[in-house]
């Protein structure tokens, strides 16, 4: 047999599943960022003193070099893995497949989505994690304010349009990459597939509402 | 349509003189057009009336005309093979198409599917992929008793499922990325699964693999377009079997 071996790593499949791999662990980040900003219903307080245990703890560091580099590799190999696939089709067709036979706009546009999600990240980072440091003491302790920070933010018509847009974007984005991520990992037999489907759209409907839930509630309410 | 039940239907066709020319769209009102031909005879129709009015007729592959070789390609209206699912374009009728419809014909699109002339590739990237492994070269010697070698059910029948993949690339040409994964992934479960297939299965894992990607092919990214384009609907499925396989093979990889 012939003697073609590339490695695991130089080859689409391995990279594939690095991307997917690394889609699913941020799939679970995303999930509990929600939830800890879901706390905001909680009330002032309750937020705030949730966002200061996290960073305090110093596992926090650990915790955000694996976040890099969850999104490094995601990203990176997306990049190299789109410009690859570009490369494939040098010519596109006049018309585009419809019917049965079409592929969703959603799916199509995984890596255009990728891109406005990384923008979006970047300025999300500036804006909160570098952002303006309000602080607030709670029997003594002085902690920072993040609650009066988003309130300031999402009391501004165009940044909560904004951020919408890209939640709704974000939303898509997992939509197809939680199921697809599955895929990519060999996980897909008729038994389950639908179920994953299912979970995936479900789970990317709960974190879409449960981010939008907030930049509304301060909008409206506060 | 007139009253015998004929069609007009306005044709733009992709003509190319070679690989390395600019193509251009053909356009031409085909009349007369019955319901019951071929979407292939239409073709042959069309390049009767080329050649008698001086001009030259489209190429376009073909060969057994009942859906098994794989050999007729083109992307009808953006779809390859046309509207209808788990048909070939050979197999595809007219009656699939309304009188005054506008049927855009391509050739398959993709870097490693060269176009040739007109509607006619280049798809040896695939043969090259099926010699790099999609065989079994072990000596098996004569037909045994049947009952020697047991093939669990569901075994035999994905596999036959796999098998019967012809090879007509319209995997490649109906995704986005112009990628080979399904074809590729059918050859390796194909074998994965029978007994006879045991001995090079690691190695014909990642020897295939490894083809695919030097190939000019892009890389899958689970849309499901190829398996929706499959005249004889490959499940996705494969795909998922090849990077479980291709996964396990480098894992237990050594040089030798
Ligand atoms: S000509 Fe053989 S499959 Fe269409």
């Amino acid at each position: 047999m012939a003697k073609l071996n590339a490695g695991y790593f130089k080859s689409t499949v391995g990279q594939k599943q690095i991307v997917g791999l690394m889609g699913l662990l941020l799939c679970g980040f995303v999930f509990t960022h929600m939830l800890g900003n879901l706390i905001i219903f909680i009330g002032p307080e309750a937020y705030n003193m949730y966002a200061y245990k996290l960073v305090s703890n110093p596992l926090i560091y650990v915790a955000e070099a694996g976040l890099v580099a969850m999104f490094v590799g995601h990203i990176v190999l997306t990049i190299k893995l789109t410009i690859h696939n570009k490369k494939s089709r040098p010519q596109a067709y006049a018309v585009s497949a419809s019917g049965e036979k079409k592929t969703t706009l959603v799916q199509k546009t995984m890596a255009h989505q990728g891109i406005i999600i990384l923008v979006f990240l970047i300025l999300h980072l500036i804006t909160f994690k570098w952002g303006t440091v309000y602080t607030v003491e709670y029997d003594g302790l002085v902690v920072r304010d993040l609650f009066q920070l988003m309130v300031e933010k999402f009391n501004q018509p165009l940044y909560v349009v904004g951020y919408l847009g890209c939640l709704v974007i974000l939303t898509m984005h997992l939509s197809h990459g939680f199921q697809s991520s599955f895929k990519s990992l060999g996980f897909n037999h008729p038994q389950y597939e639908p179920k994953i489907k299912c979970a995936g759209f479900a789970y990317a409907a709960f974190v879409g509402f449960g981010f939008i839930s907030q930049p509304l509630y301060i909008f409206f309410f506060l | 349509m007139s009253k015998d039940g004929n069609m007009t239907i306005h044709l733009e066709v992709w003509q190319q003189e070679g690989p390395n020319e600019k193509g251009h769209f053909l356009k031409y009102s085909l009349e007369q057009v019955t319901p019951d031909m071929s979407f292939l005879e239409m073709m042959d129709v069309l390049n009767t009336k080329l050649i008698k009015e001086g001009k030259r007729p489209v190429e376009f592959d073909h060969d057994c005309r009942e859906g098994i070789c794989g050999t007729c390609s083109m992307v009808i209206n953006g779809d390859p093979h046309g509207p209808q699912k788990a048909t070939t374009t050979c197999q595809l009728h007219m009656r699939s198409f309304k009188d005054g419809d506008r049927v855009v014909i391509e050739p398959f699109r993709a870097k490693a599917f060269p176009v040739i002339r007109d509607l006619v590739v280049d798809r040896t990237s695939f043969d090259r992929i099926q010699q790099a492994g999609g065989y079994v070269s072990v000596n098996t010697g004569n037909a045994q008793d049947a009952n020697n070698l047991p093939v669990r059910k569901q075994d035999a029948d994905m596999a036959f499922n796999a098998a019967a993949c012809i090879g007509c690339g319209a995997c490649v040409a109906a995704c986005k990325n112009a990628s080979a994964s399904l074809f590729t992934s059918a050859k390796i479960a194909h074998l994965a699964l029978l007994p006879q297939g045991q001995p090079e299965r690691e190695e014909r894992a990642l020897a295939m693999v490894a083809q695919m990607d030097s190939e000019a092919f892009g890389a899958c990214t689970n849309t499901g377009a190829c398996s929706a384009a499959c005249p004889k609907e490959i499940p996705l499925e494969h795909i998922s079997k090849m990077y479980r396989e291709f996964a396990t093979a480098s894992s237990r990889k050594r040089d030798s």
